[in-house]
């Protein structure tokens, strides 16, 4: 995963959660960060536009840490994900 | 002066199990689902495509073209299911009934498709103008309004907005005014058409939806499904049903509330522990005589869980011999009316002696231990039973009923 795309989901997870972007790295657990489950859904929405990408519920339902993300993310845009979520 | 009893001698339904009691009844004890694909709108843009709508829904068969025009949908379910409920407990309303008689009905999210149709028009047709019913067919309170026009009901009458406790409180708020002296009957319960693509399109965003169906405390649940429909109860106190001779066909006991006062979606077993604990000290009941729990059972990975823990907690080792459906795997997430019709379902299953099923179950969740009568209705003699209802927002609203003596 690049650089540049773990900046921008760190950057993401920052403004969203209201916190310092300095407090996110890629080591940080969700419950470090104070991250609920409504944050969480809220994260994945930021994200979702951010990276004009979908996040299928079933994938997003076991991350649990910054890093987990920033890989979930990164395998979405490498493959170019960006067709309306239809349910399969 | 000895509170006053508080009887069931009317029920009317409307959803996606059936049109009327009789249907609600049969498919609730044939184990029937509810869910199939959504008719109503367009869903391929959407993550899910299944709800448990009212299949076949004609307003023309219940309402002339003018009075249809002026309900927004989920009134016509409090209508159409308050037809059936007063019908079915034979009221004859004579003047003093009429200026006393309470409305009290559930709904959380209104007339959705009347504003989805009106914001779709300004928003992104441009249209000038909309038409002028669009108000008085959104507000949430259109369903009470409607059921006291209907008959010319002047007593207490107003509509509880709960999220998914909204039909609990109101059926809970109806008990307690029979019981304290304020009116001699009530038609409570609640409604709800949230099948827009807007609404739709919310609920979707909180990732809290079945793509397929809805397994309650099943390890393999993946979410609820919304629902629609409407149910009211017919509430009298004892001596009202007694003295014109009313067939009794339950009774409520008791009505608990609590609130979670912690976070906005994520649930606490303490809240919802409480507001049980509420319901059987206002019955004056001990948890070792209730035998059935209509559990709010959503099948979402957070209530389930928490929903067994505080059964657990307030039951303790009575969990055990206590047996817990969830009817929403049947008849879906009807939000607002979601307590009222598992009202009617705890009704029917205490007055009947079988207990509904939690369908679409396949494997135990060790973390929902309960005895969740998978699958199948069961014959089982009980006396008492509970109906939980627990709304975003920690808002939580617990039923005590009597089987009829």
């Amino acid at each position: 995963m690049s650089e540049e795309l773990t900046q921008k989901v760190l950057a993401v997870i920052a403004s969203t959660q209201r916190i310092p972007v300095e407090r996110v790295t890629i080591e940080s657990t969700f419950e470090e960060l104070g991250i609920d489950s409504m944050d969480g859904v809220n994260i994945l929405f930021a994200l979702e536009n951010e990276f004009n990408i979908n996040i299928p519920d079933e994938e997003a339902k076991s991350i649990r840490t910054v890093r987990q993300m920033v890989e979930g993310i990164g395998k979405l845009v490498a493959g170019g994900e960006n067709t309306p979520a239809v349910a399969s | 002066m000895a509170a006053r009893r508080v009887v069931i001698t009317g029920l009317g339904v409307i959803s996606s199990l059936g049109r009327n009691v009789s249907e609600f009844r049969d498919s609730l004890r044939s184990g029937c689902c509810g869910i199939r694909p959504i008719e109503t709108v367009d869903c391929s843009a959407l993550r899910f495509k299944n709800g448990a709508q009212v299949w076949g829904y004609d307003p023309a068969a219940y309402f002339d073209p003018k009075a249809s025009a002026l309900l927004d949908r989920f009134a016509q379910f409090a209508v159409v299911a308050a037809r059936e409920a007063v019908a079915g407990a034979g009221i004859e309303w004579t003047p003093q009934l009429r200026s006393t008689a309470a409305v009290i009905v559930g709904s959380s999210t209104g007339g959705q498709t009347t504003e989805d149709t009106a914001f779709w028009d300004v928003y992104r047709l441009g249209k000038p103008r909309i038409s002028p019913f669009t108000i008085p067919l959104i507000m949430n309170n259109a369903g009470a309004s409607a059921i006291s026009i209907e008959w010319g009901l002047m007593g207490p009458a107003y509509t509880v907005s709960t999220a998914c406790s909204s039909a609990n409180h109101a059926i809970g708020q109806a008990f307690w005014m029979i019981r304290g002296g304020i009116t001699d009957l009530a038609l409570t319960g609640g409604s709800e058409a949230p099948f827009s693509f807007g609404c739709l399109k919310a609920w979707e965003a909180l990732r809290v939806v079945s793509k397929e169906t809805c397994r309650p405390f099943s390890s393999d649940r993946q979410g609820m499904v919304l629902g629609e429909g409407g149910a009211i109860l017919v509430l009298e106190s004892l001596e009202s049903a007694r003295a014109r001779g009313a067939a009794i066909l339950g009774e409520i006991v008791g009505f608990g509330m609590s609130s979670d006062a912690s976070h906005l979606t994520q649930p606490s077993a303490e809240g919802e522990a409480a507001a049980i604990r509420a319901a059987l000290h206002d019955a004056g009941l001990k948890p070792g005589l209730v035998g059935y729990i209509n559990a709010h059972g959503t099948a979402t990975e957070a209530n389930d869980v928490t929903e067994t823990a505080a059964i657990r907690s307030v039951f303790g080792s009575h969990t055990d011999r206590l047996a817990v459906s969830s009817t929403k795997s049947m008849h879906g997430h009807a939000l607002g009316a979601a307590g009222a019709l598992e009202a009617i379902a705890t009704v029917l299953a205490l007055r009947e002696g079988v207990l509904p099923p939690t369908v679409n179950f396949t494997t135990p969740d060790p973390r929902c231990d309960l005895d969740v009568v998978p699958n199948q209705a069961r014959a089982a003699d009980v006396e008492f039973a509970l109906s939980n209802s627990f709304a975003f927002g920690g808002l939580n609203a617990v039923l005590a009923f009597r089987r009829p003596e």
